[in-house]
């Protein structure tokens, strides 16, 4: 029983990243309907960068929370910058173009980033230096650690930050104006370039702390680490519904769960016939099944008619 | 006539002078990674074959009543089993008589065909995977443990801790082979293989695996991978509060280990083929002369040196530097290398292949036991 206790809250700690990355991908598909395949390698620059600062700071001798803040407040603008320039050069030409031409730029945005990321921090992975002292809580038989326990408390403080602001500020009227018809919310005095932009900015920033999260979680970083994660987070924003933030979020939690279930037991259900690496086989069992029986997802509504 | 007399023979001195000064080049390739991520290493396999190499015609060697004089031709594969495939044909052209190479396991076996057709004697002073000499080419020959004798160290370890063990690979050639040794390993030293888990070498969460490992309660858990995995994983179990020690191969036995896992990696244990260095019958000696000339050691610098040690020992044996008369030589060899005895069994392996346990102390690896050898 604690066994099966602790692969949910495995599952739920690792779909708390999931979300906090298929956000970025829902909120740009819900405005732009556009699938940014190089958000992935978003939060993996954002790792790289919060990691080069921890690496620069560690031994500085600053307290643990003053660098790892920094760290963020390092990632973040970075992150933010390179969403905002993304989205001016590979998108913004490309906005009235068929609908392939902006998926094959994402594309090529992704593998640029990759070997920019290659040639600045190298082949080799980048740790996490021992900042963090590990404590680990028992609870009913599973255990949970610290470092697990703040991943889940960031993302979920990140996600209501989020909903607040698309439900309650002007900003998130626009993008939601944006979102239901862009050429009519510019008609009614919203600047849709500025929505747009501010949507890769959000959505950025969210990447960049998910990177630190990730490199944290898993001690260290790699160029090459934000390309499995996006399809993962991409599969689980299209599980909840893409264009639904709420959706992203639900359909994150359920991915990690599924995933962690799914490679705990395959190896014991199947007699060994299956084994635990087939864990990446789960994300995309789902992503399936959802497209063939309900491709608008578990929440989304409005986008069967659009997709 | 008469007066030429004295100027011929002038000539024919001079001739023969001539000859002696220009002996009989036999030039043997030494392939590895010079650049790259595992430069250092590739680096330290040319060093040492050099240092032999340059040993060796310091005695002024002959074959055949001519005197020889041996060349070290340098290539590097990058690593890559292409560029493998590439530089052993270049090695092959420029008409070497021998190789020391390659480095990675995955280079190696690629390029072993090359030499094979060619005819002419490859010994690899690093590659450990199994498949490497059993491809039935009779020019394979290596100076170091293969992956069965490291299985068989780190299983018999392994239930030494404790009879329940765990075995977990990445389903890459070199961790498949490895695993299958170590779990035939546990049984055969009466322990159980409680559960047998895989990753890929591109995985880095591993909590999923690892709880269910839990739920087997064993005592020992052994990946068979590279660090990248291995550093995450050892987090993760401790994360997990895993109590079962963690252990590897040599894919593991790395500073980049060290460096990746931090304090997690504590009491973790690596084995790695060959003795630790200060344990080499030769070792010391060996040392002084490297640093004096190239420096620091890194690791296999000792193996490679060994390497075109056999090599020119099969040549002089065979009174020839032509492979068809040295092969047989080659495969009967016996010498006091120093890593220790060499010889090869039918395979082309070293038939005592030491492989030693390390175990992290302190942040560092720490030598624990040698098993096998002599």
């Amino acid at each position: 029983m604690d066994i099966l206790l602790q692969q949910i809250l495995n599952g739920l700690v690792l779909g708390s990243l999931y979300a906090l990355v298929a956000l970025g991908y829902t909120m740009v598909y819900g405005i732009l309907e556009l699938i940014n395949f190089a958000h992935g390698e978003v939060v993996m620059l954002g790792a790289l960068v919060a990691l080069a600062v921890l690496g620069a700071l560690a031994g500085s001798g600053l307290p643990t929370p003053v660098i790892l803040a920094l760290a963020v407040a390092c990632a973040v603008p970075v992150c933010v910058a390179t969403g905002f320039v993304i989205e001016r050069v590979a998108y913004r030409p490309l906005r009235n173009a068929p609908r392939l031409a902006p998926l094959i730029t994402a594309i090529g945005v992704s593998i640029v980033l990759q070997n920019l990321a290659m040639i600045i921090w190298g082949r080799q992975y980048v740790s996490f230096p021992p900042l963090v002292d590990l404590q680990i809580y028992e609870l009913a038989g599973a255990t949970l650690t610290n470092l697990q326990l703040a991943i889940f408390i960031v993302a979920a403080a990140i996600m209501a930050g989020l909903l607040a602001l698309v439900r309650g500020t002007r900003l998130g009227r626009a993008m939601r104006a944006t979102a239901q018809n862009r050429e009519v919310a510019g008609l009614m005095g919203v600047d849709v370039n500025r929505v747009i932009s501010a949507t890769f900015m959000i959505g950025s920033a969210l990447a960049a702390v998910a990177g630190f999260l990730v490199a944290a979680y898993y001690g260290l970083g790699h160029y090459g680490m934000g390309f499995m994660l996006g399809l993962k987070a991409f599969t689980a924003a299209v599980l909840g519904g893409i264009g639904n933030i709420p959706g992203a979020m639900l359909g994150g939690l359920l991915l990690g769960v599924i995933e962690s279930l799914g490679a705990g037991y395959i190896g014991d259900l199947t007699g060994g016939f299956l084994g635990s690496h087939y864990q990446d086989i789960f994300a995309f069992l789902v992503l399936i099944l959802v497209l063939v029986l309900r491709p608008s997802g578990l929440l989304g509504e409005r986008v069967a008619d659009r997709a | 006539m008469t007066a030429f007399r004295p100027l011929s023979l002038a000539l024919a001195l001079t001739l023969a002078a001539a000859a002696s000064q220009a002996a009989d080049v036999v030039r043997i390739g030494v392939v590895a990674p010079l650049t790259g991520p595992q430069a250092h290493l590739g680096k330290d396999i040319e060093n040492g074959a050099r240092l032999a190499i340059d040993e060796i015609n310091a005695t002024s060697p002959a074959l055949g009543g001519k005197a020889v004089r041996f060349e070290v031709l340098a290539e590097d594969d990058q690593a890559d089993p292409r560029t493998a495939t590439i530089v052993g044909q270049k090695l092959v052209d420029s008409g070497v008589k021998a190789v020391v190479g390659h480095l990675n396991s995955g280079a190696s076996i690629p390029a072993s065909k090359i030499y094979s057709d060619a005819g002419i004697a490859q010994v690899s002073p690093v590659s450990t995977a199994i498949l490497y000499t059993r491809q039935g080419f009779k020019t394979t020959f290596r100076t170091i443990a293969n992956d069965g004798q490291q299985g068989k160290a780190l299983g018999q370890y392994a239930v030494k801790i404790g009879k329940r063990v765990a075995v977990v690979d990445d389903r890459t050639a070199y961790g498949q082979g490895l695993a299958d040794e170590v779990a035939k390993a546990v049984k055969a030293a009466g322990g159980e293989v409680v559960s047998r888990e895989f990753t890929t070498d591109k995985s880095t969460d591993f909590t999923a695996i690892l709880t269910s490992l839990k739920g087997k309660r064993p005592d020992a858990i052994v990946f068979c991978g590279m660090d990248p995995q291995a550093a995450p994983m050892i987090r993760q179990m401790k994360q997990l509060g895993i109590k079962a020690t963690f252990m590897g191969g040599d894919g593991m036995q790395s500073a980049e280990f060290l460096k990746l896992a931090g304090s997690a990696a504590e009491g973790a244990i690596g084995s790695s083929p060959g003795l630790p260095l200060e344990k080499m019958p030769g070792g010391g000696e060996f040392t002084r002369k490297f640093n004096a000339r190239f420096g620091k050691i890194q690791i296999y610098a000792p193996f490679a040196y060994d390497a075109a040690t056999v090599l020119v020992t099969a040549m002089k044996k065979a009174d020839s530097a032509e492979p068809a008369k040295y092969l047989p030589e080659l495969a009967k060899v016996s010498i006091d290398g120093v890593i220790g005895p060499i010889s090869f069994d039918q395979y082309g392996d070293l038939k005592q292949g030491a492989v030693t346990l390390y175990q992290v102390t302190g942040g560092q690896w720490v030598p624990l036991e040698t098993m096998g050898g002599q």
